[in-house]
């Protein structure tokens, strides 16, 4: 096996508008791990001449979509690809602009880490704060603030002190667990690959450092064991008459053979039989995993069901109560029912109760306009047909997230993390 | 540290993961074969997925006609030993029932008429999920797509109306008529693909290695001789040691100079190299957003 290999895989997001040196920085990243190839930089080249640029244009990169590269803007999620000899990574890269915080919301929900750019000049603006808070709304374990063009300040400690000193108190307010700060120019690269000389005052490793040794094995949850089972396997062959397990991937905890274990919701108990894969059983398995599980008994279990440990179980309710991000043009009707899925369980709820809205810019709650538009974030209360076996987003995103789906159009039109 | 996967066992269980959802939330799923690595890498991965079971999917190959013949003993090998259906869509029959024209002129290829052909079989054998290999790497358009790919009535992909992805939380909601196209690598790389393949000693066709063949120069890259090509005035056929990066038409796929006989070279070479891999596909380089105007209309 080549050293490649033995790597691990940090996903982040990153968000910003035009000016602020992101495209500057994911070009200089991918440029300087040798991930943009001769071809791609030649049509970017091409492409940049015939706007009438006189720089290449690294935005166009990433921006795909011939509407994106016509007006210039990043409107989807795009993701980009980069490999150093100690990570993979993978970069959600979102539009900053208000109007696009579904967007910025759908890159966060997988990442490992959330990279915030901050123009050293201007400090601490609208936008650094609303990436902040759906970066901690969408808890992302660690954020990075890369306090950028720091060669428009003379490389000073003082401006970067400022800019710092701001953010923490406003991060007080917001559940982030690894926050940490680096002086960067994206533009001439200080700091972003290896340490700069212009700033010996700065004693914290660079950018890209970091991103690759980030200690990121105690993202997932490994307490509380939850198996969502996706599908049954049963090949009714000669070589396997009675072969029975459940499908699924580890979305909490470890399981090992042996383990003492309850379906949900039937309650039934038993234990864990062995727990195999193509490659054989193994002894253990835990997230982000994908296994089969075949249980002592012969009981009842389909999709939608959760194996969990008999000590340790999620709240089966009917009454959720979740922070909502409203993904779509059209408001929610009004006592209209929504498909909820659950890990891999589906029901039918309705919206009782929208409880406050949020502005993402401020923290502040509005309980006076209780309209829900698209990009809107606002904490709701909901009914569902069936209990869901739910966990707070906090303790564990696997088992805490859900999606709203419109039962007319098939639409995803909402987002939502469980209190 | 001890509980944490390496980069690709967790692509692997995260690409499981979706062959699983697309067998539980669709009724009649096919993978698109095309003989190239990223659908063998599919294939080997559904196989994981469903063990000790059969691969739940039938392979659905669309045929240009216009093969390497490596493709199609590769092909007709797998689906023996797998014990899959494999459903054919005719590229020359979609010509031969006058449903497409064959393209004419130099530059001639049946790439274009390939999206008909698809969406006929889709049709057809009431396909509502197409699994594919495509990969977000590969092309700026295909950067922008989701896991689950909705696409509508008339086979076609709105990029600027696509349903938002979250989390792991899959939605292959659709009316009668639609059908999905889901893409389970879509975070591998290439080199992702090749380590992977290199790891699990998976067997592919015999034209991803460095061999002797009759080929001609065509906008830099080496396009294999074969009786579908044209030769234009001034083009000369060589024989030249090479291999192909990627695995399409016979008359659009160019190759590269290469020595390259074994996996760990291949790998090798593919982390040196300098170009994309499409870089050397004649189709791609129809216009800047030749990718993202196939795909609307049907394209894998």
């Amino acid at each position: 096996m080549s050293d490649q290999q033995e790597t691990e895989l940090l996903r982040f997001t990153t968000a910003g508008s035009v000016d602020d040196g992101k495209s500057t920085l994911i070009g200089r990243l991918l440029y300087d791990s040798k991930s943009i190839f001769e071809d791609q930089l030649e049509a970017v080249r091409l492409s940049s001449s015939k706007k009438g640029l006189e720089h290449v244009e690294l935005a166009l990169l990433t921006d795909g979509l011939r509407d994106e590269r016509e007006q210039g803007i990043t409107i989807d999620v795009a993701y980009r690809y980069f490999a150093t000899p100690k990570r993979k990574f993978i970069i959600a890269d979102t539009p900053g602009h208000i109007q696009y915080t579904r967007n910025m919301v759908t890159g966060a929900s997988t990442a490992n880490l959330a990279l915030i750019l901050v123009d050293a000049r201007h400090g601490v603006i609208e936008q650094t704060c609303r990436h902040s808070i759906i970066a901690s709304l969408l808890q992302i374990p660690h954020l990075v603030l890369c306090v950028n063009k720091m060669d428009l300040v003379d490389y000073s400690e003082e401006a970067y002190n400022q800019v710092v000193k701001k953010f923490r108190s406003f991060a007080s307010k917001l559940d982030i667990k690894d926050l940490r700060f680096i002086p960067i120019s994206a533009l001439h690269g200080d700091n972003v690959v290896s340490k700069s000389e212009k700033m010996p005052w700065y004693e914290g490793p660079s950018l890209l450092y970091t991103l690759e040794t980030i200690h990121i094995g105690s993202d997932q949850n490994f307490i509380d064991c939850r198996f969502p089972v996706q599908t049954v396997i049963r090949p009714h062959s000669s070589d396997y008459p009675d072969y029975r397990a459940y499908a699924g991937r580890v979305a909490g905890g470890i399981f090992k053979p042996g383990d003492e274990v309850m379906v949900l919701p039937s309650g039934f108990q038993s234990k864990i039989q062995s727990i195999d894969t193509y490659n054989g059983p193994i002894t253990e398995a835990f997230p982000p995993m994908s296994v089969a599980i075949r249980l002592e008994d012969d009981i009842d279990v389909s999709r939608g069901d959760m194996i969990v440990r008999i000590n340790n179980k999620p709240e089966p309710t009917q009454d959720i109560d979740f922070m909502m991000c409203w993904l779509h043009h059209h408001p929610p009707r009004s006592r209209a029912k929504y498909l909820v899925r659950h890990t891999t369980n589906e029901v039918r709820a309705i919206i009782k109760e929208v409880q406050y809205k949020m502005d993402i810019s401020t923290l502040h709650r509005n309980t006076d306009d209780k309209i829900i538009s698209m990009n809107d974030i606002a904490r709701v209360r909901m009914r569902t047909t069936h209990p869901l076996l739910v966990d707070s987003y906090r303790k564990n995103r696997n088992t805490g997230s859900i999606i709203l789906i419109d039962e007319v159009t098939n639409e995803t039109v909402a987002a939502g993390m469980i209190i | 540290m001890k509980y944490s996967l390496k980069h690709l066992e967790e692509l692997e269980a995260e690409a499981i993961y979706v062959l699983r959802e697309v067998y539980a939330q669709f009724e009649n799923p096919v993978i698109l074969f095309s003989g190239g690595k990223d659908s063998i890498t599919i294939t080997h991965l559904a196989k994981k997925a469903f063990f000790p079971a059969r691969i739940p999917f039938a392979l659905l190959h669309v045929d240009t006609g216009h093969n390497f013949p490596e493709t199609i003993e590769f092909r007709d090998q797998l689906v023996e030993s797998l014990g899959v259906r494999l459903i054919v869509g005719s590229v020359q029959q979609s010509i031969d029932e006058g449903r497409v024209l064959e393209e004419q002129g130099l530059n001639a290829s049946r790439n274009m008429l390939q999206t008909t052909t698809l969406l006929d079989a889709i049709e057809e054998h009431q396909i509502d999920c197409a699994i594919g290999g495509g990969r977000r790497d590969e092309e700026k358009a295909r950067a922008k797509e989701r896991f689950f790919s909705h696409r509508d009535e008339f086979g076609q992909w709105d990029p600027k109306n696509q349903r938002p992805e979250l989390w792991n939380l899959f939605n292959g909601k659709k009316n009668m008529g639609e059908h999905f196209r889901v893409f389970p690598i879509s975070n591998w790389t290439e080199m992702d693909v090749w380590q992977y393949i290199t790891d699990q000693e998976i067997q592919i066709p015999s034209i991803y290695f460095a061999h002797e063949r009759k080929v001609v120069k065509r906008q830099n890259s080496w396009l294999p001789f074969s009786d579908f090509l044209q030769i234009r005035p001034g083009e000369e056929v060589l024989i030249k040691t090479v291999r192909f990066r990627t695995l399409g038409d016979i008359t659009i796929t160019g190759g590269i100079e290469s020595d390259a006989t074994t996996l760990e070279q291949v790998v090798a070479e593919v982390a040196a190299a300098r170009e994309t891999e499409r870089g050397n596909r004649a189709d791609d380089k129809r216009s800047e957003t030749a990718m993202e105007d196939r795909k609307k209309e049907g394209y894998f």
